[in-house]
């Protein structure tokens, strides 16, 4: 992880505008995590701010993350049809697609 | 007035620069031991920012939305008003959700914005102070650059391109039209807002006429080269469903309109007479834009930093939606917007932290009806390139309609529905 922390204290000190926001510390630049959150976001359009839509679109808040997983990936595989959400869900690594599941399946049903 | 807002903006923005002082100060009382936003523009790219802010901001970040409208109404579903299968009012939401999750929301005009003294002018008298700006601006029109739009003869000239009075009042146009007449509908070159959204205009047009006036005509005069979006599923529908009802022509660039005769000339000296001349005219970022100096391409877009969305002329202003220079297969799209908003509260809520953002993902669904119930769509899925220093089109990833269908119209009313309620409540 030595090289993406160095290359984005590169990007910071290189970019004049961030002078003001860049905080050249060990502990500011070595955050790199990203909040699930911010991931599942992605879906929310469609499927709803913490999984709950309103009208046909599915909800996902509340399902089980092993099944909203395995459905990801029968749509990323072709195994499951789909309007779009086979073109959607290859967009998406599997480590990202169980941050997502992991997200939606803490949320609360409406 | 209208044919030199542009100018006559920069110089009020440099007025308000001066004058500052002589504004009072309206001070959010929401506790904000992280800091202040403020966000201008509440349509999809800056209400859903204001929400997420205070969502992921845990209520820590002090949020204020200035909007000139009193209400939301989706430019998202419009062309359904148009089409006549639904009504303006089903496509309007107040900000009282917002409200609600702690938002101070301010119905005003922007006057200036001083990025030196992080200061927000209103047409109240009042001023914001920040330490985060987001500007959300939308588009404005270049209308001086077709001769005789902004001449009074042609106010029945619309271009219904931003929803609300023009949407409704383009569908009376409609209605009040003769059978056997011609609805010229001009597309600007690209890029411009929603790629999709003029061929679905086309289609709910014919779709109308074809109901209620067989005998006419919807003419398509597109200043690009090619359809922009969905090209395929289009050209399908115009030559079946709306055979002999749909005429499209290419590089029909309108330079001037004559609002007396209702007729349009092209650049190269083609004429057209209309009984309804829709004329969507070439665009800019939202001039607010420009008064805050965060305009950097072409004169016409903000150059922004993806991992943050901030703009790379001026620090601390972020920049979403439609006003900004897409990324490669980005379209300028509400769906777009969202998520832009997200990345855009995402990063200022990290940053207020003093953590360092990290690159995020953004994903694409633009659905166009091309009837009342059936729909078609084109979707994608964005990643940081951290190379290129942009976002990127994950390969394989996106794709289209095989073609028009209903369960994608039943769908498409879902997503607005639910975008609606992901931004405003």
């Amino acid at each position: 992880m030595i090289k993406p922390v160095v290359s984005l204290l590169a990007l910071l000190l290189s970019a004049g505008a961030w002078a003001q926001n860049a905080v050249p510390t060990a502990t500011a630049i070595s955050v790199t995590t990203t909040n699930p959150a911010y991931l599942a976001a992605n879906c929310a359009n469609c499927h709803g701010t913490v999984g709950n839509a309103v009208g046909a679109m599915p909800s996902l808040a509340g399902l089980k993350a092993d099944y909203i997983s395995e459905q990801m990936r029968a749509f990323r595989d072709g195994k499951r049809p789909a309007t779009l959400m086979h073109q959607l869900a290859k967009g998406y690594t599997d480590a990202q697609i169980d941050a997502i599941s992991g997200y939606f399946a803490a949320q609360k049903p409406n | 007035m209208k044919l030199n807002r542009r100018a006559s903006l920069k110089v009020l923005g440099a007025l308000s620069l001066s004058t500052a002082a002589a504004y009072s100060k309206a001070q959010s009382t929401a506790a904000s031991p992280l800091g202040q936003v403020v966000i201008v523009g509440g349509g999809y790219g800056g209400a859903t920012a204001a929400k997420y802010l205070r969502l992921w901001g845990e209520g820590k970040i002090a949020v204020t939305l200035i909007e000139r409208q009193a209400a939301f109404i989706s430019c998202p579903m419009s062309n359904l008003v148009v089409g006549g299968s639904r009504k303006i009012e089903e496509l309007t939401s107040g900000y009282e959700g917002l409200k609600k999750l702690g938002v101070t929301v301010v119905q005003a005009d922007v006057t200036g914005v001083d990025t030196a003294a992080k200061l927000v002018m209103l047409d109240t008298g009042e001023s914001l102070d920040y330490d985060r700006l987001i500007l959300s601006p939308g588009v404005d029109f270049l209308s001086e650059q077709i001769a005789g739009l902004d001449a009074p003869a042609a106010s029945n000239i619309l271009h219904a391109w931003k929803a609300g009075s023009q949407t409704t009042a383009l569908r009376k146009q409609l209605e009040a039209m003769p059978d056997g007449g011609v609805f010229a509908l001009s597309i600007p070159k690209a890029p411009y807002r929603c790629p999709p959204g003029p061929y679905e205009r086309a289609c709910q047009v014919a779709h109308y006429l074809k109901q209620n006036k067989p005998k006419s005509k919807v003419i398509i005069l597109d200043a690009n080269e090619d359809i922009q979006s969905k090209k395929g599923l289009f050209t399908k529908e115009w030559n079946t469903t709306y055979k002999g009802l749909v005429e499209y022509r290419n590089n029909w660039d309108v330079k001037v309109v004559d609002g007396a005769t209702n007729t349009a000339e092209s650049e190269l000296g083609d004429k057209l007479k209309a009984d309804v001349l829709n004329i969507i005219p070439p665009m800019q970022a939202g001039f607010i834009a420009n008064i805050a100096g965060v305009v950097n391409v072409n004169n016409k877009w903000c150059d922004i930093d993806w991992i943050t969305m901030e703009s790379k002329a001026v620090a601390d202003v972020h920049v979403l939606g439609d006003a900004v220079q897409i990324a490669p297969g980005m379209p300028k799209s509400g769906h777009m917007a969202n998520q832009h908003g997200k990345v855009a509260a995402a990063a200022i809520v990290e940053l207020m932290n003093g953590r360092t953002p990290a690159p995020l993902m953004m994903a694409n669904t633009c659905y166009s009806f091309v009837d009342a119930d059936r729909v078609v769509h084109v979707a994608s899925v964005h990643r940081y390139d951290a190379e290129k220093k942009t976002m990127v089109t994950v390969a394989g990833s996106g794709g289209l309609s095989t073609e028009a269908n209903a369960l994608e119209g039943a769908y498409a009313w879902s997503w607005a529905q639910t975008i609606w309620s992901d931004m405003l409540s």
